[in-house]
C-alpha cells in the first residue's frame, strides 16, 4: 500500500474512529457505573467502584488518543470542531476532572467527606455523559447552533447518557454477584428501553437532517446492502431482552451476555454513524482529505502506531485478565 | 485582544495546576520502585510501609495529573487552534508519541501496581512499578522535546506559512532539549525529596517514632542533598544554552538593559519598562558577566537591543521574568541549606533524633519543589514571549476566535475547581500523614511470595 495524501487520511480517520469506539465502550461502562451511584447503597458503591478501579484510567486514555489523532492528523478540522464545541467541551472537562479525582479522594479523604466525593463522582460522570451526547448531536447537525440543533443535541445527550448507564449496568452484572447483581439486572431491564428509544430516534433523525445522508441510506442498492446493520441491532436487542429476563442465573451462566450485547449495539450504532458521515470530518463542511496534516508527519506517526498499538492492546488485555472475575473490595494490596 | 489575554491566563492557570502533579509522579515512580525493590531484597517491613504510604500519594497525584492533562490537550483546540494549524506537523507526531509510548503504559500498569500486589507474582508487581515510572519519564521526555522545540525550533522548513518537518533527529534533539529535560527531571527529583522530608517531618512532629519514618526521612534528605548541587550545575548550563539561543530572555532574567561588558549581577531591583531602567537596584559588580561569560569584562546582552526601529518591543515582559527567576534561585538555595544541614545532623544525631526546629524547617519546605518548579517555568515560558514558537509563531496569532465572556466563564470555573482540588489534595496529604503517625493503617497482607503466587495463578 502506498502511504500518500489519499491513503494516510483514510488510515488515520479509521484509527481515530476505532479509538473513539473503544473509548465509548470502555469509558462508557465506567461512566455508566458512576451514573448508577445514586441507586446503590454505600457498600454497593464501594464494590461497583472497585470493579472499575484498575481500568478507568486506561479507558480514559482512549479519549486522549482520539482527540490526539484529531489534533495531529486533521489539524484544520480540530480547531473548527473544538472552538464550535467550546461550551460542552468545558462542561465535559470539568466533569472528567470531578469524576477522576473523586475516585481517588473518596478512598483517601477523611470518612466524613466520602459522601461528598461520591456526589462529585456522580455529578462528574453525568456532566461527562451529557456533554458528550450533546456534542454528538451538534456535530451530526454540522456544528451549527440553532434552536433545532440544540433540541436535537439535548435528545442525543439523553440517549448517550442512557446508553452509558446501560453498559454500566451490564458491566455490574458481569463483575458482581448477589443482591447487587440482581439490582443491576433491574437497572439494565429499565435501561434497555431507553437505549432502544435513544438509538432509534437518533437513527431516524440523522437522515432527516441531510439529503446526502438520506440518499446514502435509502437509495438502491444501499438499502439492501445496509439492511444487516438495523437487523443485527434488532437481533441484539431481542437477545439482550431475553438474557436480562433470565438473569441472575444459576452458576452465573451468561452473566457476560448483556455486556457483550451492549458492546455489539454500540459498535453497530457507531458503524452506522461512520457510514453516514464518510468522507466528511466536519459534517457537510470539510472532507477529511482537506483537513489532513502533511503526509511526512502522518507517516512517522503511522509507523510508530503500527508497532505500539498492538503492544498497547496486548497489555490492556493482560490487565483485564489479571483483574478478571468478580470484583471484591478495593484494596491496595 | 481581551480573549487573547483571558486565553493566556486560562492556559497558564491550567498548565500551572497540571505541572504540580507530574512533577511529583515523574520522580515518585522511581522512588516507589526503589522502596519496592528494597522490600523484595531485604524483606524488611519498613520498606513495604514506605511503599504503601507513598503509593497512595502517587495514585492521588497521578489522577490529578491525568484529568488536568486531558484539559490541556483539549485547550490546544478550543483556545489555540493556530498552534496546531501552524506547527501541527511537528507538534502532532511528538504528542502522538507521548500518548502511544507513555500514557497507555502508565495507565494500564498503574492499575496492576495499585491493585495487583496480591493478584500477580512479585516480579510482575515490580515490573509494573518499573513500567509506570518509565512511562511517566517517557511522557516527560516527549513533552519536553515539544516544549524545547518551541523555544529553539530546528529541523523544519516553512511552506506557505505552515511548518513542515524536514529532520526528525534535529527536531527531537533540538538545541535546548537535553538541558531542559535534565533540568526538569532533577526538579522533579527535588520536589519529591522535599515532599518526603516535609510530610515525614510532620509525622515525626506528631509523635511518629516508627523505623519506616526515620528511614524515609533519611532517604528524602540524602536524595535532596545529592540532587541540589547537580541541579545548580544543570541550571547554570541551561542558562548558558539560553544565552546562546534566546539572549532576550537572559537579559530579562538579569534585568540588564544595555549590552556591554562588566555587567553587574542584580540581586534586587524593580524593573521599570516605561523608563527602561531598574529602580532600587542592589547589585554585585561584574557578577552577571562572570556567571554568563566566565570573565569580568564579558559582554552580556541587554534588553534595549530587542526593540524594533518603530519602538515595537520584541523582548518578554521584564518584571515577571526577573522576579520568577529570583524566586527559583532563592528556593534552590534554601533547598541546598536545608538538605546539607540535614546531612550534618543525620551524621551527628541520627534520623531518630533530629532536632525539632530542623523538623519544622522541613515541614515549611514541603512544597518548595512546587514553588521552584513553577517559578522556573514562568521564567522560561514568559521569557519566550511575545512568541509561542520562537521566531515562527506569535502567541497573538495562535489564539482562537472564541467570545471573551465565554473564555471568562470557563476560566472562572476552572479556577474555582482547581482551588478546591488543591486544598483537598493538601488536606488529604496531611490526613494520610496524621493517620500514619497514629499507626492507624488498615491491616493488610503483604504481597505474595513469588512461589505461591505462581502456583496459584493457573488454578484461578
Amino acid at each position: 500500500m502506498i502511504l500518500d495524501a489519499t491513503t494516510l487520511p483514510l488510515i488515520f480517520v479509521t484509527l481515530m474512529g476505532l479509538s473513539i469506539l473503544l473509548y465509548v465502550i470502555l469509558d462508557g461502562f465506567d461512566l455508566g457505573v458512576g451514573l448508577l451511584m445514586p441507586f446503590a447503597t454505600p457498600d454497593e458503591r464501594d464494590r461497583m467502584i472497585a470493579s472499575i478501579g484498575p481500568f478507568w484510567d486506561a479507558n480514559e486514555t482512549w479519549l486522549v488518543l482520539a482527540i490526539g489523532l484529531l489534533l495531529v492528523a486533521f489539524p484544520a478540522a480540530h480547531g473548527t470542531i473544538l472552538t464550535a464545541l467550546y461550551l460542552p467541551v468545558t462542561v465535559m472537562l470539568i466533569g472528567l476532572i470531578l469524576r477522576g479525582v473523586a475516585f481517588e479522594f473518596r478512598a483517601k479523604a477523611p470518612r466524613t467527606q466520602k459522601p461528598w466525593w461520591d456526589r462529585a463522582f456522580f455529578a462528574g460522570s453525568l456532566m461527562t455523559a451529557l456533554s458528550q451526547g450533546f456534542m454528538l448531536g451538534i456535530y451530526i447537525l454540522g456544528l451549527r447552533w440553532t434552536w433545532a440543533s440544540v433540541t436535537f443535541a439535548l435528545l442525543t445527550a439523553g440517549a448517550l447518557t442512557v446508553a452509558y448507564s446501560f453498559i454500566g449496568a451490564a458491566w455490574t452484572i458481569l463483575k458482581t454477584d448477589g443482591a447487587l447483581q440482581t439490582k443491576a439486572v433491574r437497572w439494565a431491564r429499565g435501561g434497555i428501553w431507553g437505549v432502544v428509544l435513544g438509538m432509534g430516534s437518533v437513527s431516524l433523525a440523522t437522515p432527516l437532517t441531510s439529503d446526502r445522508i438520506m440518499d446514502k441510506w435509502f437509495g438502491f442498492p444501499e438499502i439492501v446492502l445496509l439492511a444487516p446493520l438495523p437487523l443485527c441491532s434488532l437481533a441484539l436487542i431481542v437477545m439482550l431482552w431475553v438474557s436480562l429476563r433470565n438473569l441472575p442465573s444459576a452458576n452465573d451462566r451468561f452473566a457476560w451476555l448483556p455486556f457483550v450485547g451492549a458492546i455489539g449495539l454500540m459498535a453497530l450504532g457507531f458503524a452506522g454513524m461512520a457510514y453516514s458521515f464518510y468522507p466528511y470530518i466536519v459534517p457537510e463542511q470539510m472532507v477529511l482529505y482537506d483537513a489532513a496534516a502533511a503526509p511526512e508527519s502522518l507517516r512517522i506517526i503511522f509507523y510508530g502506531a503500527l508497532v505500539v498499538i498492538p503492544v498497547i492492546l496486548a497489555y490492556t488485555v493482560l490487565a483485564y485478565v489479571i483483574f478478571r472475575g468478580k470484583a471484591t473490595q478495593l484494596s491496595y494490596d | 485582544m481581551e480573549a487573547l489575554l483571558l486565553s493566556r491566563v486560562q492556559f497558564a492557570a491550567n498548565i500551572s495546576f497540571h505541572i504540580l502533579f507530574p512533577t511529583i509522579t515523574i520522580a515518585l515512580g522511581w522512588v516507589l520502585l526503589f522502596f519496592r525493590y528494597r522490600f523484595a531484597r531485604t524483606g524488611e517491613r519498613k520498606w513495604w510501609d514506605a511503599y504503601m504510604f507513598w503509593v497512595k500519594v502517587f495514585a492521588l497525584s497521578f489522577a490529578l495529573g491525568v484529568v488536568s492533562g486531558i484539559t490541556m490537550s483539549f485547550q490546544f483546540g478550543t483556545n489555540w487552534p493556530g498552534f496546531m494549524e501552524t506547527v501541527g506537523n511537528v507538534a502532532g507526531p511528538l504528542l502522538a508519541y507521548e500518548v502511544l509510548t507513555a500514557f497507555f503504559l502508565e495507565a494500564v500498569f498503574l492499575g496492576i501496581m495499585l491493585f495487583g500486589a496480591s493478584r500477580v507474582p512479585g516480579w510482575l508487581h515490580i515490573t509494573a512499578t518499573f513500567l509506570v515510572a518509565f512511562g511517566t519519564t517517557m511522557s516527560a521526555f516527549w513533552i519536553l522535546v515539544l516544549n524545547s522545540w518551541m523555544h529553539t525550533p530546528a529541523g523544519f522548513e516553512l511552506r506557505d506559512g505552515i511548518v513542515h518537518a524536514t529532520d526528525w533527529m534535529a527536531i527531537i534533539f533540538n538545541p535546548s532539549m537535553p538541558y531542559r529535560l535534565a533540568h526538569m527531571l532533577l526538579a522533579s527529583g527535588l520536589t519529591v525529596a522535599f515532599l518526603i522530608v516535609g510530610i515525614v517531618a510532620f509525622r515525626r512532629l506528631l509523635g511518629d517514632r516508627s523505623e519506616t519514618s526515620a528511614t524515609q526521612l533519611r532517604f528524602g534528605l540524602v536524595l535532596g542533598a545529592v540532587l541540589i548541587p547537580l541541579q545548580i550545575l544543570m541550571g547554570d548550563l541551561h542558562g548558558l544554552n539560553t544565552l546562546e539561543h534566546q539572549p532576550q530572555k537572559v537579559a530579562a532574567m538579569e534585568g540588564n538593559w544595555e549590552t556591554g561588558p562588566n555587567v553587574p549581577l542584580v540581586l534586587f531591583a524593580l524593573p521599570d519598562e516605561v523608563a527602561r531602567e531598574n529602580r532600587f537596584e542592589i547589585a554585585i559588580p561584574n557578577g552577571a558577566s562572570l556567571i554568563l561569560k566566565h570573565s569580568a569584562d564579558g559582554v552580556v546582552p541587554g534588553l534595549n537591543d530587542f526593540v524594533a526601529e518603530d519602538g515595537t518591543v520584541l523582548h518578554p515582559p521584564v518584571a515577571p521574568v526577573f522576579w520568577s527567576f529570583r524566586v527559583m534561585v532563592a528556593t534552590g538555595m534554601a533547598m541546598l541549606a536545608l538538605s546539607w544541614a540535614g546531612l550534618v545532623l543525620l551524621r551527628r544525631r541520627g534520623a531518630h533524633n533530629l532536632p525539632k526546629p530542623f523538623l519544622y524547617a522541613g515541614v515549611a519546605m514541603t512544597f518548595s519543589g512546587w514553588v521552584a518548579t513553577l517559578a522556573g517555568w514562568y521564567t522560561t515560558e514568559i521569557g519566550r514571549q511575545p512568541w509561542l514558537v520562537q521566531g515562527v509563531l506569535s502567541t497573538e496569532a495562535a489564539v482562537g476566535d472564541v467570545a471573551a465572556p465565554m473564555v471568562l466563564g470557563s476560566l472562572i470555573t476552572y479556577l474555582v475547581v482547581y482551588a478546591v482540588l488543591l486544598l483537598a489534595y493538601i488536606g488529604v496529604l496531611l490526613h494520610l500523614a496524621r493517620r500514619a503517625a497514629r499507626g492507624d493503617t488498615p491491616v493488610r497482607e503483604e504481597p505474595r511470595r513469588p512461589s505461591e503466587a505462581q502456583a496459584a495463578m493457573p488454578a484461578e
